[in-house]
């Protein structure tokens, strides 16, 4: 197979190497080949020099320009900090009704309010902010303790129930069965007056029992008509939206022993503008007011 | 008979030590370029290729600095490949990054383009059109200007290092840089505006990336053009393969009738001149080739068919009376059938067979499609992508609600007045985040002109008036101040119970 030939057409020697038939000529290579060739080396000794390149035992030599890929990305977002500080100052001084007027800047404060909630919030409220059981949906128009971009602002800014904050949002319903103050009877009834409000299947007579026991016990907060009082915290009763669930039982159960949320505050935990950033993105979701 | 005496071949005849320079196993593995200096040469060929490359030169030059007027805020240079914001202009044609199938289509003709020249005219793109081939030609005509014509710069190559000759090459060399960064710097007035590039390249204000593009251009014309010439043909470029692949026996290619021409001799008056043919052997052909072959070789891979030979060979066959066309154009076919006595076909039927007419018809299809999809095209679109996280809001009344980015895209220079609107979903309305407006089932925008304008928009519906799960719906934006308009089919999702 390795023979070589000289082709007859070229008058060229062959390489030997022959494919079906098709031999190949030895041909010399042109020298400007050749140069590339070596010049190509040569870079490979610069760039040697010049970057990081040979792996040591912890890490790769660091070449004389000092480059790394850390610090390149370090500049990179340095620049993009830099090339934001305008729209962050505008953002810092604006009210925030102000700030959603303007498209850019609303839409500045939307992406920036995105990304820090990705960080801080999502752990409880979910990465759409749709929450689950115990935590809000931040998407839906009920509020607790208001959905305007200041009440907003200031749940994010002292939290609820959060120990240490003394402007901290603060509400809590008496458990009414585990302190004995309605039997479990009387719960059920009340869980049934409830039920009423928000116009689901219930027992008619155990909610007409229950009427005046909620009005007794639970309109001073939740309203005469169960409409909760944003005020004090009482959420609406009356509505397609519950925090705890919607069956008579999960309204019995909180009837019986509540559960009281705690969302941190968040003021002494990021700065003036991503709070302002994150009460325009929550308040973009749909609700708010 | 050996000899007594190392240095007697035979008797008489003394033995010389030497070893041949060139032995084969002394050849280099590595082959050095050889100079080419093609010689001056007139004739129909010369004169077309002249023509072409004035024509190509002017086109690639002057092309940028063409003005189109397209209105306030819009770029006024005619030929525009806008990358920062993604739009391409041409004259009176916008396209936008959707619209890329027009350049995928664009190329399509230009391969088929390419399919029908090569079966007709063979590698006519290598020997007049190509970059290379241009270039090359006007730099070897600066070369010519300045060093005299090909033994003058023969003379001149060997010739030592005096005044002169620093002179020439010195003058030389500048007037190829010069001509080296005016083609690079062409290059980047395509993709600015560019008088405005113009002068921020001399203040020093243009874009890292400008320069550097400048100089890899510069750099790679002054060295292809100058120095690498036939070598970047020869080995550096796959196109001499593939269009010898394309060819057939009806395409035309320059060609050397070696049944008239042979047996070639120079001594026509000598008595056995009867037996010579018409190849006079004088060499002009070899002399003016800018690819350095011999086309009396037959055809060669190297032959970039620019038909210089011809001009040459008919310009002596003029000179002594010959007849001309010793070396033309000429199909594989007609110089078979020439070679065997036959008449040969004529250029007509060359040109007009089956597999041209295939491929012009093929052109002209594609051309006119793409003709009728660019003024029936639509510049006022609708793109809706709703929201997966949550699928679905439920609201404190009942209601379900659906987020959507909706992003209308007015494609043409001019603001818009349009209506979005929402339909074949009951009791639907809808609110946009920013405007604060009640909720509607319609609302007004104006687009800016050339603009693409993202809206977040929420849909609500009752409860009852929808399926549980995927319900079909439609997004629609009218022109307010047109007639065009533009759907979208959406989902909206419900709880599924």
């Amino acid at each position: 197979m390795s023979e070589k030939k000289t082709d007859e057409v070229t008058g060229v020697d062959t390489t030997g190497h022959e494919w079906d038939g098709i031999r190949e000529l030895d041909n010399p290579l042109p020298r400007w080949w050749l140069w590339t060739f070596l010049a190509c080396i040569v870079w490979a000794f610069g760039y040697m020099i010049f970057y990081p390149a040979v792996p040591m035992v912890s890490e790769a030599t660091p070449g004389v320009l000092g480059y790394s890929s850390r610090a390149a990305v370090h500049q990179d977002i340095q620049d993009a900090r830099a090339a934001q500080s305008e729209m962050i100052s505008k953002v810092d001084s604006l009210p925030l009704a102000e700030i959603r007027q303007d498209a850019d800047m609303l839409q500045f404060a939307i992406n920036g309010g995105r990304a820090a909630f990705a960080v801080n919030c999502s752990q409880c409220h979910g990465s759409g902010a749709a929450g689950s059981p115990g935590y809000p949906n931040l998407n839906d128009d009920e509020w607790i303790w208001g959905g305007d971009l200041e009440n907003i602002a200031t749940t994010l800014r002292h939290g609820i129930r959060h120990p240490g904050d003394d402007e901290t949002r603060f509400s809590e319903m008496p458990a009414f069965g585990r302190d004995g103050i309605l039997d479990r009877e009387q719960v059920k009834a009340v869980a049934n007056r409830v039920l009423a409000f928000a116009g689901q299947p219930h027992d008619a007579e155990l909610a007409a029992e229950g009427a005046e026991l909620y009005a007794d016990n639970c309109a001073a907060c939740h309203g005469d008509a169960g409409k909760g009082d944003r005020e004090q915290g009482a959420p609406n009763l009356a509505d397609a939206i519950w925090l705890y669930g919607s069956t008579e039982a999960d309204i019995a159960r909180q009837i019986h022993a509540p559960r009281h949320g705690v969302m941190p505050a968040w003021g002494d935990k990021l700065d003036p503008v991503t709070i302002k950033q994150l009460t325009i993105y929550v308040h973009s979701l749909g609700g708010g007011e | 008979m050996a000899s007594k005496d190392a240095n007697v071949a035979v008797d008489g005849v003394a033995r010389i030590e030497v070893e041949a320079v060139n032995s084969r196993q002394h050849r280099s593995l590595y082959k050095a370029r050889e100079s080419i200096h093609p010689m001056r040469v007139a004739g129909t060929f010369r004169r077309l290729k002249w023509w072409i490359m004035g024509v190509l030169l002017a086109i690639y030059y002057v092309t940028p600095w063409l003005r189109w007027d397209r209105g306030v805020g819009m770029p006024d240079q005619a030929v525009l490949v806008d990358l920062e914001h993604r739009r391409f202009f041409f004259f009176f044609i916008e396209i936008w990054p959707q619209e890329f199938y027009y350049v995928a289509g664009m190329l399509i003709m230009a391969g088929i383009g390419l399919f029908l020249v090569t079966s007709v005219l063979g590698r006519a793109w290598c020997g007049y059109a190509c970059p290379q081939t241009v270039w090359v030609d006007l730099y070897v005509h600066v070369e010519r200007w300045l060093e005299g014509d090909r033994n003058a710069r023969f003379r001149l190559d060997k010739s030592p290092w005096n005044a002169a000759k620093i002179r020439k090459r010195f003058t030389k060399y500048l007037i190829w840089l010069l001509i080296a960064v005016a083609t690079g710097g062409a290059w980047v007035f395509y993709f600015a505006d560019a008088p405005a590039l113009f002068v921020k390249l001399f203040t020093l204000e243009a874009s890292a990336i400008a320069y550097v593009t400048v100089g890899v251009l510069t750099a790679t014309t002054f060295v292809f053009g100058g120095f690498m010439r036939e070598q970047v043909c020869t080995y550096m470029c796959p196109w001499p393969r593939i269009q010898a692949a394309m060819m057939d026996e009806n395409s035309l290619t320059v060609t050397y009738q070696d049944w008239r021409g042979e047996p070639r001799g120079r001594h026509r008056k000598s008595a056995d001149a009867s037996q010579l043919g018409d190849c006079i052997d004088c060499n002009q052909c070899v002399a003016v080739c800018p690819m350095g072959i011999d086309i009396r070789d037959g055809q060669q891979l190297e032959c970039i068919n620019c038909a210089l030979c011809v001009d040459a060979c008919n310009s002596i066959m003029a000179r002594t009376g010959g007849t001309p066309d010793l070396i033309s154009y000429t199909t594989l076919k007609s110089y078979e059938a020439n070679a065997d006595g036959r008449p040969a076909l004529p250029l007509k039927k060359t040109i007009f067979r089956a597999r041209t007419l295939l491929y012009a018809t093929l052109w002209s299809c594609i051309g006119l499609a793409m003709l009728f999809v660019l003024f029936t095209r639509d510049r006022l679109d609708i793109n809706v992508l709703r929201d997966r996280n949550p699928q679905y809001v439920v609201l404190s009344d009942g209601s379900i609600r659906n987020g959507y980015t909706v992003k209308i895209l007015n494609m043409e220079q001019r603001e818009r007045r349009v209506l979005l609107q929402i339909s074949d979903l009951p009791d639907a309305l809808m609110t946009v985040v920013g405007d604060d407006l009640w909720p509607s089932r319609t609302r007004e925008f104006v687009l800016d002109a050339d603009q693409v304008q993202q809206l977040q928009v929420y849909v609500a519906v009752p409860r009852e008036s929808v399926e549980p799960g995927a319900n079909s719906f439609r997004f629609s934006v009218t022109d307010l101040t047109g007639i065009e308009q533009a759907h979208y089919g959406a989902i909206f999702r419900a709880p599924e119970e």
